[in-house]
């Protein structure tokens, strides 16, 4: 019998994080990363008391915890595949724990953080 | 040890040579910029659960000019992503049809786009109103 693939779970996992950064990732790096510290947004946006009652709430949570894990896995995903195209294949099994592995963290870390907040 | 020889085709750069390679290898380059940006995210997530100064500190930290100017490169990368998601969408997921007639795949980018300008209003609404 042939040895079952691993490569549906991830590829969903990579599809789903495609997904989450094509429709949200751009708004979000704009709001955070530019419209926030240029003063585009009023600091009240993304108070403290404001995001802390955000993921206090299950809707909150989820949302978090998809637009930090999910686009992980996309990436992890695609920079695990593109060092075959560049033509590194030294320590293959390293690199693929390591894009993998980081995932795996930047869901586990949110997950139990969020669960207790 | 063998004293053969075979000749191996170098393969660097095998992507510049091409538009279409050079293009695919920008799309995959958009992983890292996503990769960081999810990391980012992350330590504000930790820090959020650290309590408020923590929270502070990380907001301040993203005041910083090489932080804005990651994140307008960032910007550029995601945008990218998008356009180039949307655009392959139609031709991975499954022959949709409708009344009987199959559902052109511009119409399906379409409707995504349509779908995206929805979410990042909503989303941008949803921040904006304090």
């Amino acid at each position: 019998m042939m040895k079952r693939s691993n490569e549906p779970v991830f590829w969903s996992l990579f599809g789903a994080g495609g997904v989450v950064a094509a429709f949200l990732l751009p708004m979000l790096i704009f709001i955070t990363g530019i419209a926030l510290p240029l003063g585009i947004l009023p600091p009240e946006a993304l108070a403290y008391d404001r995001i802390h009652s955000f993921a206090s709430g299950w809707p909150g949570k989820l949302f978090l915890l998809a637009v930090i894990s999910l686009p992980l896995w996309q990436s992890a995903h695609r920079i695990f595949l593109s060092l075959h195209d560049l033509g590194i294949h030294r320590g293959r099994e390293f690199c693929r724990w390591l894009c993998y592995g980081t995932a795996l963290l930047g869901t586990l870390i949110p997950l139990i953080l969020l669960i207790r907040i | 040890m063998s004293k053969r020889r075979p000749y191996v085709r170098p393969m660097d750069g095998w992507w510049l040579k091409n538009p279409y390679y050079v293009r695919y290898m920008s799309r995959e380059a958009t992983s890292l910029f996503v990769g960081v940006y999810a990391l980012i995210l992350l330590a504000g997530m930790v820090s959020l659960a650290c309590g408020e100064t923590a929270y502070n500190n990380w907001l301040m930290a993203m005041t910083n000019p090489v932080s804005i100017g990651f994140h307008l490169a960032a910007l550029a990368a995601a945008i990218y992503h998008t356009i180039t998601w949307f655009a392959v969408a139609p031709k991975v997921m499954p022959a949709l049809f409708l009344a009987g007639k199959r559902v052109p795949d511009i119409a399906i980018t379409t409707t995504q786009y349509a779908i995206a300008v929805v979410l990042y209003l909503g989303l941008f609404c949803m921040v904006w109103r304090v």
